[in-house]
C-alpha cells in the first residue's frame, strides 16, 4: 500500500492492520482508521481527491451501518443460547432413540424366548420377524452418527460466531444496553401467550413427572 | 471343513445398541460364544488374552479405531490369521481401499441386514 503522502502515525497504524490475520481486526478499528484518513485530507482537493473522499466517506458509513445491523442480529444470543440449546436437543434425540431401541430389543428377546418353545412354520415366521426387527434397530446407530456430525458442525459455527463477537468488541454490549429485551424488564404476573407455551418435548431433568403434574392439578381442588 | 460355531467371536462397536443387534443376529446364526469390546484397544486386549476365530468391528471408535485395530491384528504374528470383518457407516471407496490394503477379510456397510451379514460370513468362514 502506498502510504508516502499519509500522516506517519496513520501510515504505521495502516501497516500494523495489514499485518493482522484476516478476521481478527476489529470493525471499530477499521472505522477509526477510515475516519482518520478523512480528517487528514485538508486543503485544496483535486477531482480525484474528492472522488476518493466520497468513496471513503461512503465506506465509513457502510461500516457503521453494518456494525449496527450485525449487532441487531444479536450474535451473542446465537452463541450463548441457541447453539447450546440445539446441541442439547440433539443429544436428547440420541438418548431417546437409544432407550426406545433397547426397549424394542428387550421385547424381541421375550418373543424369542417364547419362540424357542415352538416348532415348525410358526417358529420360522417368528424368527424372520425378530430378525427384521433387529435389522431395523440399526437405525439408532446411523442416526446417532449423523447427529454427532451435526453437533460437530454446530461447534464450528460457534467458533465462527465467537470470532465475530471478538471482532465487534463492545459494540454488542452497547446495542444491548440501548435496546433491552422486553422480557428482561421486570413483569409482574405475566400471562404467557399461546405461542410461549409451545416448548416441545422437555429434557428429562427439566420435565415434570406425571406425579408432579397430578400433584399440581390436585392443588387446584 | 465345517465352521466351528462354538468358536469365540469378538464384536467391536462403541454403540451398545449395535453390539446388542450384532450379538442377537449372530445368535440367530447359531454362533454360541460372542464377546464384546467398545473400541480397538479393549478389543486388542481381549484378542491377546483368549483365542478368537472371528472379529467383527466398527470403524469409527475412540480411542482406537477399527482400521487401527485391523492393522494391529495383522501386524501381530499370533493374531494375523484371524478373519476380520469391518461393519461400518464409512462407505467411501477410499475407506474400503484402506481397509483392503490393511488386510480386511470383508466389509459390510451400515445399515445392513441379516442376509448380508450371513453372506459375508460365509464368504469369509465357509458354509455353516
Amino acid at each position: 500500500m502506498a502510504t508516502d503522502s499519509v500522516d506517519p502515525e496513520l501510515a504505521t497504524r495502516l501497516q500494523e492492520l495489514g499485518r493482522e490475520p484476516g478476521g481478527s481486526v476489529k470493525v471499530e478499528e477499521i472505522a477509526e482508521v477510515v475516519e482518520a484518513i478523512l480528517t487528514t485530507m485538508q486543503g485544496d482537493l483535486s477531482a480525484v481527491d474528492v472522488r476518493l473522499y466520497e468513496e471513503l466517506e461512503s465506506l465509513s458509513r457502510f461500516i457503521t451501518e453494518a456494525k449496527t445491523d450485525i449487532a441487531a442480529l444479536r450474535p451473542d444470543e446465537v452463541k450463548d443460547e441457541f447453539l447450546p440449546k440445539a446441541a442439547d436437543e440433539l443429544d436428547a434425540i440420541v438418548e431417546a432413540t437409544a432407550e426406545a431401541t433397547n426397549s424394542i430389543m428387550d421385547a424381541v428377546g421375550e418373543v424369542e424366548e417364547v419362540m424357542s418353545k415352538l416348532k415348525g412354520k410358526n417358529a420360522e415366521r417368528l424368527m424372520d420377524a425378530t430378525t427384521k426387527i433387529y435389522e431395523a434397530c440399526g437405525f439408532q446407530d446411523i442416526t446417532g452418527q449423523r447427529i454427532t456430525k451435526v453437533v460437530g458442525a454446530l461447534q464450528h459455527i460457534e467458533e465462527k460466531v465467537d470470532a465475530l463477537l471478538n471482532a465487534f468488541g463492545d459494540e454488542i454490549a452497547k446495542y444491548k444496553a440501548a435496546n433491552p429485551k422486553m422480557e428482561e424488564a421486570p413483569v409482574e404476573e405475566a400471562i404467557p401467550a399461546d405461542e410461549d407455551l409451545l416448548h416441545g418435548p422437555q429434557k428429562k431433568e427439566a420435565a415434570m413427572s406425571q406425579a408432579d403434574i397430578d400433584a399440581l392439578l390436585n392443588s387446584f381442588d | 471343513m465345517a465352521v466351528d460355531l462354538n468358536m469365540n467371536v469378538l464384536i467391536v462397536d462403541d454403540y451398545q445398541t449395535m453390539l446388542r443387534i450384532l450379538r442377537n443376529l449372530l445368535r440367530q446364526l447359531n454362533f454360541k460364544n460372542i464377546d464384546e469390546a467398545s473400541d480397538g484397544s479393549e478389543a486388542l486386549k481381549k484378542l491377546r488374552a483368549k483365542a478368537f476365530g472371528l472379529v467383527i468391528s466398527d470403524w469409527n471408535m475412540e480411542p482406537m479405531t477399527g482400521i487401527q485395530l485391523l492393522r494391529e491384528v495383522r501386524a501381530d504374528e499370533k493374531l494375523k490369521h484371524i478373519p476380520f470383518v469391518m461393519i461400518t457407516a464409512e462407505s467411501k471407496s477410499e475407506n474400503v481401499i484402506a481397509a483392503k490394503e490393511a488386510g480386511v477379510s470383508n466389509y459390510i456397510v451400515k445399515p445392513f441386514n441379516a442376509e448380508t451379514l450371513k453372506g459375508k460370513l460365509i464368504s469369509v468362514l465357509g458354509e455353516f
